[in-house]
């Protein structure tokens, strides 16, 4: 007996489409305010309700899977979207964008229902329309500011270059579909042996996922998106899709692949080193802060493979705890930026000189945010870091880990650049004081409690642990 | 409620109470009220510690606690203490509250500077009350990086180069001390129990000679770098010239002595085979940096500089007590610690309170200061020799401790570098004297000076309570001493004789 209720996640975010569909039909003509603020709260109300305790089983024969571990990932996404929709309100809320706001709320709620099917998918056909789901669209919010060229350019890189590799992606798939004749998990982690054939399925498959989380050396797209596209969708590129993506290739390779291990971890060891050794070497040059988050967030998809490297439940769990972590400490980061430009219009690392002393409470949650990001103690990206590097550290990866930890020291000094702007730099034009609307104060604050409490509470981490699985 | 866990939540309620008050005069007061406190609990702690062992107690750790923090790695917030742990809790204590004395005027973001410094005190507390590696290892980190800031900040002269430089390094070194703690941590069960990171367990067992060899150099040069280990010892001089005097205080007088504490308890104590193959390597590094820091104090202009080369050269004569590996050298190590961190301290604080009236810290530019501020210039001379180790302050007691143990070990080559290391004490009589003599004597060079006033009151609280400190351990150094060696012989035990 199928229960369409273990779809009730995907269920609430569609009603949700629609009755934000059907609001903005009533809405008034020339209205205030856009429909933003009845989105968070469907939003809110979808959040919380992930977090009920739910049955668990499949659908379809299979092809829609629910566990609880899947459950998990899936409201962690919901909490980092709840939060970047509290940081964009503003923003949707400007003369430019008020009257398209709907049309923006839908889109990213749309991908968030593809990276849903994505994660619960049961076989490759499910996940290969979550993943169209997810990334179609989002190539429409990257091109959300159509009058800017570096918006619209941003969208068109993203979507040629996002088929490009959903086209690898499904040629793995047909392969590994042609060696094994099925497309469902379970089968074909059965049939599945060492042949060449299926290492090249597998390897053309992980490339497409390899874009999304723009590793080494698929990540070219990312700077040029992140800077071009605007700043709410920048920050849901970097943390709610990058951590779908990851949360897909994570269960993908532990379930599916187990019998390539070998293969797998050999080039998850080259693109580890590669990812995060090239991000933060580019990261240290960069001018603007988005270009520099982008960046940053390649070198911390580097740093996430060392989790993933493990191959064991550890592994599993410290990489969605990491995922969890980042998402809050990256929110800090882009919701401050997001703050500073809808006040000032300012993107640039030179213009945030001095700061502390205009806006005191945004140069410390950019602080913190930078520190968690860089793995400073008692912040939650230390504990983050911390578990990644023990779990690649248990199965014997000690010079992973020890390129790794040098890496983290090239982070940390581009981080301290960006708070030596910020507190010690003297500046007589810093930006002046300004005033954040509700919204944003509580998406903020969320973040920053994120970021101070997620260590100090270890629960979380043995609640991850008990739901992750290895190979 | 444990004792322990107080001297890290007085702290953090200060820091809390600072950023409520209204301006600089409320913070100041908060800080000394709250360090005031810290000292009082830092004094009841011996005081129990020793009580505590009079009735009997022979458990290596006192007062411990211990709470399960991640089940699933086995973490725990473990705390407890020893003899030596006591004694530097002591030391951190007394420092941090001469250093709040020792910037009292500071206004210029005073709330911010005041809860930045007490961040740092906050870390070296809890590094030394932790038992659980990871517990430790956070405590480290956080008591590194508020260097950045205070640095950054409140410095002087090149400091944002200063504070990038100490940063990098010293956060480099951990990092290497990071994949130490987790390779210490796989192997902390070689015959298959479940793995901790509480040291007190992992000393139970060997860790597999493979395994030492690896992690053991590691794990010494991460700890060694922040004890200004030869040659990582670059980012001290130019660190402690440029940051504020409280923070060279209490960096230079307490946060080094992490490096040798850690040194000492987590490499060379949890790898005893792999510390005593490779302790040939690290004792040549430990000599040269005492003896070519003595060297480079001795041809320095700035007060400041003078002064960092000096604890380069005194902290390479802890490494080096650390790697002689019997009871009466690390007792030697453990009260260099202790005595090099009051008198540096004190240094910093005169040299501090010095450059505030002249404004420079060139010694060729002053002279004849003894005559307009006799009260800094004579505690300057009691610094010096106590530095250069004179009967009857801290550092001959300690030195002569470190020696004496030094020599229990018989083969050539440990007596070619203990005779090298002994050298870099006289060389500190040189530059000690060279630049008190040039400074405090002579005629006035620069007539302003003559308006110049001495010492202030808070400025007398700061620099007597040291004073007081050095002269106490160098007439009665036999309690400390004792409490000391006692914890010590059960490091000991770990090593076989050579």
């Amino acid at each position: 007996m199928t229960n369409i209720l273990l779809m009730r996640q995907e269920i609430l975010l569609i009603s949700s489409i629609l009755i934000l569909l059907i609001a903005t039909i009533f809405r008034a003509q020339g209205a205030k305010k856009g429909i933003d603020s009845l989105a968070i709260v469907l939003f809110a109300i979808v959040t919380v309700a992930g977090f009920l305790p739910s049955e668990t089983g499949n659908l379809f024969g299979g092809m829609y899977q629910l566990n609880e571990t899947t459950l998990l990932m899936k409201n962690i996404l919901n909490v980092g979207v709840l939060i970047i929709m509290l940081q964009s309100s503003a923003w949707l809320n400007t003369d430019d964008h008020k009257k398209n706001s709907t049309e923006f709320i839908i889109i990213l709620l749309s991908t968030l229902v593809g990276m849903d099917y994505m994660i619960s998918a049961g076989d490759f056909l499910m996940l290969f329309i979550g993943i169209e789901l997810a990334t179609i669209p989002t190539a429409l919010l990257a091109a959300y500011e159509v009058k800017k060229v570096k918006s619209v350019e941003a969208g068109i890189k993203f979507v040629l270059l996002g088929a490009l590799s959903t086209g690898i992606s499904l040629m793995g798939v047909s392969i590994i579909y042609a060696s094994n004749g099925s497309i469902y998990f379970s089968q074909i982690s059965e049939m599945m042996s060492i042949t060449n054939l299926n290492v090249l399925g597998m390897l053309f498959f992980f490339s497409g996922l390899a874009f999304k989380i723009s590793l080494v050396p698929f990540h070219m797209w990312t700077a040029d998106v992140y800077e071009g596209a605007p700043i709410p969708v920048a920050s849901y590129l970097s943390v709610i899709s990058k951590g779908a993506a990851v949360f897909v290739l994570v269960m993908i390779l532990y379930k599916v692949f187990p019998v390539l291990q070998e293969t797998w971890t050999m080039a998850v060891y080259i693109l580890a080193i590669l990812t995060m050794t090239i991000g933060n070497l580019f990261a240290l040059r960069q001018k603007n802060i988005k270009r520099f988050l982008a960046f940053s967030s390649i070198a911390q998809a580097g740093f996430i493979l060392l989790g993933i490297i493990a191959g064991s439940a550890m592994g599993m769990a410290t990489v969605i705890y990491f995922v969890l972590v980042y998402i809050f400490s990256n929110l800090g980061a882009f919701g401050v930026a997001g703050a500073i430009y809808n006040a000032s219009g300012k993107e640039e690392i030179s213009e945030y000189n001095g700061l502390y002393k205009s806006n005191p409470k945004l140069a410390l949650l950019m602080m913190l945010s930078l520190f968690s990001l860089a793995g400073i103690p008692p912040l939650a990206g230390f504990f983050g870091k911390f578990f990644l590097f023990t779990s690649a550290a248990s199965q014997g990866y000690y010079w992973l880990v020890i390129i790794a930890v040098l890496n983290t020291i090239i982070s940390l000094y581009y981080y301290l650049i960006v708070v030596k702007a910020i507190f010690i730099t003297p500046n007589e034009n810093a930006i002046p004081y300004f005033k954040s609307d509700n919204m944003m104060k509580i998406g903020l604050s969320l973040a920053a409690v994120g970021i101070i409490l997620i260590g100090f509470l270890g629960g979380i981490y043995d609640w991850v642990y008990a739901l992750s699985w290895g190979v | 409620m444990n004792m322990l866990n107080l001297l890290i939540i007085v702290p953090v309620i200060t820091m809390i109470v600072i950023n409520l008050s209204k301006d600089y005069k409320s913070a100041r007061i908060i800080a000394a009220i709250g360090m005031g406190s810290q000292l009082l609990l830092s004094a009841f702690l011996v005081f129990s510690y020793l009580n505590a062992r009079e009735a009997g107690e022979t458990a290596a750790m006192l007062f411990t606690s211990d709470h399960v923090w991640y089940e699933s790695f086995n973490i725990h917030y473990a705390v407890g203490v020893d003899g030596i742990s006591v004694s530097l809790i002591l030391l951190t204590s007394i420092i941090a509250f001469a250093g709040v004395f020792a910037s009292w005027e500071i206004q210029n973001q005073a709330k911010e500077f005041y809860t930045t410094l007490i961040v740092l005190a906050t870390g070296v507390f809890g590094f030394f009350i932790s038992l659980d590696l990871f517990t430790m290892f956070l405590y480290y980190e956080l008591a590194v990086i508020p260097m950045y800031l205070l640095i950054g900040i409140w410095g002087s002269g090149k400091k944002e180069y200063s504070a990038m430089k100490l940063t990098l390094i010293l956060m480099g070194a951990s990092a290497l001390l990071l994949v130490g703690i987790i390779g210490i941590y796989f192997n902390s069960a070689p015959d298959g129990g479940q793995l901790t990171f509480n040291f007190t367990e992992i000393a139970k067992h060997d860790i597999p000679l493979a395994a030492q060899m690896f992690f053991f150099p590691l794990t010494f040069i991460g700890f060694g770098a922040l004890g200004a280990l030869f040659p990582l010892h670059t980012w001290s001089p130019d660190g402690h010239a440029s940051a504020p005097t409280a923070v060279s205080m209490l960096h230079a007088g307490v946060l080094m002595k992490l490096g040798g504490y850690g040194a000492l308890r987590i490499a060379v104590y949890l790898m005893p085979q792999a510390a005593q193959e490779m302790a040939w390597f690290f004792i040549i590094l430990a000599t040269i940096g005492a003896v070519y820091g003595a060297f480079s104090a001795l041809v320095q202009k700035d007060l400041k500089y003078i002064n960092a080369y000096s604890s380069v050269s005194h902290l390479g004569l802890i490494l080096f007590a650390i790697l002689m590996f019997n009871g009466i050298a690390f007792t030697g190590a453990v009260l260099q610690m202790i005595s090099h961190g009051f008198i540096t301290a004190l240094f910093f604080a005169l040299i501090g309170m010095i450059y505030s009236r002249t404004k420079t810290r060139d010694i060729y530019q002053m002279g004849g200061l003894m005559k307009v501020m006799p009260v800094l210039g004579v505690s300057y001379m009691i610094a010096g020799f106590a530095s250069l180790g004179l009967p009857g302050f801290s550092a001959f007691v300690a030195e002569m401790t470190i020696f004496v143990g030094a020599f229990q070990n018989s083969d050539l080559f440990t007596r070619v570098s203990t005779v090298l290391v002994i050298s870099s004490i006289v060389i500190t009589a040189v530059y000690i004297l060279r630049a008190a003599g040039i400074m405090l004597f002579g005629p006035i060079k620069n007539k302003e000076f003559l308006s110049l006033g001495d010492a202030h009151w808070f400025e007398k609280v700061s620099i007597f309570l040291l004073i007081i400190a050095i002269t106490a351990i160098g007439f009665f150094p036999s309690w400390l001493s004792n409490m000391i060696s006692e914890s010590v012989g059960l490091l000991v035990e770990r090593f076989v004789v050579r």
